[in-house]
């Protein structure tokens, strides 16, 4: 009934969706959806450092993440530019950089639609072989570091008063998100991958009464807007990235409406 | 009215171990001076309050001792391995997290939920132990996040306002709440006061501070003071404690000292 290439985009986006859930939560939770899209941005620079050096892009991807990330949580320490104004900078000068590195290659195709809105339909078997093994690895340090990350989201000071590691949990985490965007930016691309992590979680926080149960509806629901959008775009033959976008940000409006019933019923 | 001014000696801190010391410290933030000089310390055992005006530099002075703010100079020692328990002036929720007050109360120590209730029944809040964390009022948030401080059986309790929000017959109850718990427990209290003249009765020492320490001393016997009396009866009269204290400087409005008369 289905082709081989729209199960191995469903398997793959369901897997990347499993990771974004979770720590979409805490993008959320500690806002920062423009640190998100700040990463995402700059994964363009990594593309065309990769294919500058030769390298797979993906590896481009991530250390330009881990970079960027790194330089922010530098810049966050000092308090002369305010962080939004700082992210501003570096999302969009990464982005412009990245789009005229890229257009300076002439010799290598570069398929910029691809980086910009995802492929999802083009994920390999290889492909989801790196998705899972990495989701996997990124989940097992998220349930290291959830105690310690959750009493500092809950309030900083007061974790690291009574003695959490805070700068190590802070570094742990921040290369998590850019690392979960280097995986999801295949699925849905540069511009589209904060939505795969804030849509799913904020859609999820309705129906949850705890941190672990809004991470794991999380998942749950990129995984149906992962399987929703797939078939949309099967359906009416549109594009496929910003379908499963769509399909999130569907299931967020039905759970405002779903929120607004439960808090009617007395919960 | 005895001069407080000369009873710094007269406690016997050297015999306590010390739990906390902060050294010479000096911090400025923005090119505004908050921290100048300031040395205090906390030893087991010891109730330490904390008085001064608003913008005087008691949170910061508290953050310093903590850990939390780096100094420009002086130093900070803490006993290796302190345990804190901590309530902050002001903690801010985001209502995205869902959390109930259990969990509140766990964030960095798993307790039993035995424990739980019972710190809970301390702050008069038995029932809220499932409640969502955001639909507290100001008042029970202050209270349970007391409890959180004091369920981590801290060798160092930092209450900074713990009575804010909270009436005077509240404030009454926390403060014997608090001379209890370091009766059962033994251990060390830094607490920044909201009144400027009004202190725990069980206070062992008051640091003044306004960007420097202006005076320390021990609180004052109050029983007898009938001013007191007058305003807060006779039942508060055993826990709270009327510092009256005059300085030999005032303070510019920037903040800078000018003598006045010398002592």
């Amino acid at each position: 009934m289905f082709d081989a290439f729209i199960i191995r985009a469903a398997v793959g986006g369901i897997g990347v969706a499993l990771v974004a859930g979770p720590l979409g939560c805490f993008v959320v939770w500690r806002r920062m959806a423009y640190f998100g899209d700040t990463l995402a941005h700059a994964g363009l620079t990594g593309v065309a450092l990769g294919l500058v050096l030769g390298t797979h892009p993906t590896i481009g991807i991530v250390f330009t993440g881990v970079a960027i990330a790194l330089l922010l949580l530098a810049l966050q320490w000092q308090q002369r530019v305010p962080t939004d104004t700082l992210l501003g900078i570096l999302s969009h000068s990464a982005l412009a950089i990245g789009l005229i590195a890229i257009s300076f290659m002439e010799t290598v195709r570069v398929d910029l639609m691809g980086y910009l809105f995802g492929d999802i339909l083009a994920v390999t078997v290889v492909d989801i072989a790196w998705i899972y093994g990495g989701a996997t690895v990124l989940l097992a340090v998220l349930v290291f570091i959830w105690k310690p990350l959750i009493a500092m989201t809950v309030d900083e000071d007061l974790a690291v008063a009574e003695g959490v590691n805070g700068i190590r949990t802070q570094l742990i985490f921040t290369v998590l998100i850019a690392l979960t965007v280097a995986l999801a930016m295949k699925v849905v691309g540069v511009l589209l991958v904060t939505a795969l992590l804030i849509i799913p979680a904020a859609a999820a926080r309705r129906f949850a009464f705890s941190p672990e149960g809004m991470a794991i509806g999380a998942a749950i629901l990129g995984g149906v807007a992962v399987l929703s959008g797939l078939f949309a775009s099967l359906q009416w033959d549109t594009p496929s990235g910003p379908s499963v976008v769509a399909a999130a940000a569907f299931l967020f409006a039905l759970s405002l409406m779903a929120g607004a019933t439960l808090k009617d019923s007395g919960r | 009215m005895p001069d407080t001014h000369a009873q710094d000696e007269a406690h016997p801190a050297s015999t306590t171990e010390t739990l906390i010391s902060v050294e010479n410290a000096a911090l400025s933030k923005g090119g505004r001076r908050i921290l100048e000089n300031v040395s205090i310390t906390v030893g087991r055992g010891e109730i330490v309050t904390l008085i001064g005006p608003n913008g005087a530099g008691k949170s910061m002075l508290i953050r310093v001792a903590l850990g939390l703010e780096p100094l420009n100079s002086g130093h900070v020692r803490r006993t290796p391995g302190l345990k804190v328990g901590y309530q902050p002036q002001k903690v801010t929720l985001d209502e995205t997290l869902p959390l109930s007050v259990q969990r509140f109360l766990t964030l960095t120590q798993p307790q039993p939920v035995e424990e739980l209730k019972k710190g809970l029944a301390d702050v008069q809040m038995p029932h809220l132990l499932d409640a969502s964390i955001h639909t507290l009022s100001g008042g029970e948030f202050q209270r349970v996040m007391l409890a959180r401080a004091m369920l981590r059986r801290p060798d160092l309790l930092v209450l900074d306002e713990p009575e804010q929000n909270v009436d005077t017959a509240g404030a009454v109850e926390i403060y014997q709440l608090i001379a209890r718990l370091r009766e059962e427990t033994g251990c060390g209290i830094l607490l920044v006061s909201h009144d400027l003249n009004v202190v725990m009765a069980a206070t062992d020492r008051v640091y003044c501070l306004h960007g420097h320490i202006c005076c320390s001393g021990t609180p004052d016997e109050i029983s007898g003071h009938a001013e007191f009396l007058r305003l807060f009866g006779p039942s508060a009269a055993k826990t709270l404690a009327v510092y009256p204290h005059h300085h030999d400087h005032d303070h510019a409005p920037d903040g800078s000292v000018t003598h006045t008369h010398a002592h």
